[in-house]
């Protein structure tokens, strides 16, 4: 196979500088900042708290719920309509499902965590960015987690298997780009949020899952590193 | 809200004490950051002590409207971040955002901060759009004004997108041409609460809010819009000494600005 460099100089299993805030939004309960690239991520977590309307509610357990949402000047192109758009809600649902292995809400019968997610700029691999930055929001809410969510989306680009996708890389290929987003709980390496459009073999397949793993567990740290900061900060 | 921290709120404030220690015509610390945003071709962030406001700018090349095929077209909105406050909810935008997106729109188009013919590429066929997002990060009170100086400061320093040679926009690429803008629209709101005058309220300080007049002015002594809001009425005396401390105010805000590129 022909030699391929990434433009950005990556090599394929390097992710996209990152950064990680811990605590940034004082008005929520927990909150955090996550950027990977140029794609960024603030959630902010409010709850355990009432549900309403009341109907909602489940004697048996907290619910969990998220809302993914880009702000108006974060696409790419032109101004990106604000509310939700089925491209939203479906990524919202996936981030609640990529979530909620790690949460135990049974503690909180009848209320709701809610997840605010919103990215004020996006360079490819948003909802990974959204999904690392709610992990971190939650944990800073103080709401009991077994373990941190990692998700970053690994991706086949001219045949040659890439961790991290930007923009550009998913642009440079049309007809057989793959964009893989994955989730994992890094203790257990299982998978919480699996996704793919474009065309990938079985056996690459394979292959992308065993490749993102390093990455993952490398996010998994930088999101434990922020909130060990934010809190020796106040000690 | 809670009643006691309410009455604790203006029973203070008889004595000239707020909330969070400050005077009543004092302002949070103020700081500005601009440009920090790839996707966005101006942004700008705003921070009054902890409360934090985004403004993102996003261009465009559209068909003008029929009746000013001349004229490029502005527009301000605004959100009201559920993730930004807890009692913020999702929905469609709510009356509040409305109003602050329409007051900070005002300042900057009565102004004529933006000259909108020289955003005509070809009249009646394309024009430059220009749209303002506003939106809360960290909601402590206060947003038409934050929100104005952080639409002024995206203005300032956006840039336009590269225009191909069939027209179309990359916006992957950026030319180092700005907006040309004749004034610095900036939004004081003065907030009575009793007999007492108080700028930048918190969002405690805004629930004991009796009235408020927002003050958008271009220099010391030149207004471009008024607001007034709150339940109560305003005697001819308060509007005086409330236009008077808001232009006080904007000259502060307008020599941070200043320093702003």
């Amino acid at each position: 196979m022909e030699k391929f460099e990434r433009p950005s100089k990556r090599k394929p299993e390097e992710a996209r500088p990152i950064e990680a805030e811990a605590g940034v939004i004082k008005k929520a309960d927990g909150s955090a900042r996550f950027k990977i690239g140029d794609t960024e991520a603030y959630a902010a977590v409010y709850g355990p708290r009432d549900l309403h309307p009341k109907f909602l509610q489940d004697p048996k357990t907290g619910i969990l719920r998220c809302n993914y949402s880009m702000l108006p000047f974060s696409g790419d192109g032109t101004r990106v309509r604000p509310g939700p758009s089925r491209r939203s809600k479906e990524i919202s649902l996936v981030t609640e499902k990529a979530l909620l292995p790690v949460l135990n809400l049974e503690d909180y019968p009848n209320t709701v965590v809610d997840v605010f997610i919103e990215l004020p700029q996006t360079d490819a691999g948003s909802r990974c960015a959204g999904i690392c930055a709610a992990a971190i929001a939650l944990a800073d809410a103080g709401i009991i987690m077994k373990d941190m969510v990692a998700a970053v989306s690994v991706g086949q680009v001219r045949g040659h298997l890439l961790v991290d996708l930007d923009g550009e890389e998913e642009h440079m290929d049309e007809n057989e780009a793959a964009d893989v987003p994955v989730a994992m709980i890094p203790s257990t390496e299982e998978i919480t949020l699996l996704q793919m459009d474009g065309i990938v073999t079985k056996e690459d397949l394979s292959k992308a899952l065993e490749m993102v793993k390093p990455a993952l567990k490398d996010i998994a740290e930088k999101q434990r590193e922020a909130l060990k900061k934010k809190y020796e900060k106040k000690a | 809200m809670n009643q006691e921290i309410l009455e604790h709120i203006k029973n203070s404030l008889r004595k000239g004490v707020r909330i969070d220690g400050r005077k009543p015509d004092e302002i949070r610390p103020v700081t500005i950051q601009t440009g920090f945003l790839t996707t966005a071709e101006g942004s700008a962030r705003v921070k009054f002590g902890d409360a934090e406001v985004l403004a993102g700018v996003k261009m465009a090349l559209e068909k003008p409207y029929p009746d000013t095929p001349e004229d490029g077209v502005l527009m301000v909105n605004s959100e009201l971040l559920p993730l930004s406050n807890p009692e913020f909810e999702s929905g469609p935008p709510s009356i509040e955002s409305i109003e602050t997106a329409r007051v900070i729109d005002r300042g900057i188009r009565e102004s004529k901060t933006i000259d909108t013919k020289s955003l005509c590429v070809e009249k009646g066929e394309k024009v430059w759009s220009v749209a303002i997002d506003i939106v809360p990060i960290n909601y402590e009170g206060n947003l038409i004004d934050m929100g104005g100086l952080a639409a002024i400061a995206a203005l300032k320093t956006a840039t336009f997108p590269f225009v191909k040679e069939d027209g179309t926009i990359d916006y992957h690429q950026r030319t180092d041409k700005k907006l040309d803008l004749k004034k610095m629209p900036i939004p004081i709101t003065v907030c009575k609460i009793g007999e007492i005058f108080i700028v930048d309220p918190t969002d405690e300080e805004e629930k004991a809010v009796d009235a408020r007049l927002t003050v958008t002015s271009v220099d010391q002594k030149t207004l471009c819009a008024l607001q007034k809001g709150g339940d109560h009425p305003l005697s001819e005396s308060d509007i005086n000494t409330m236009v008077e401390l808001a232009l006080k105010k904007a000259g502060e805000l307008r020599k941070i600005l200043e320093g702003v590129n």
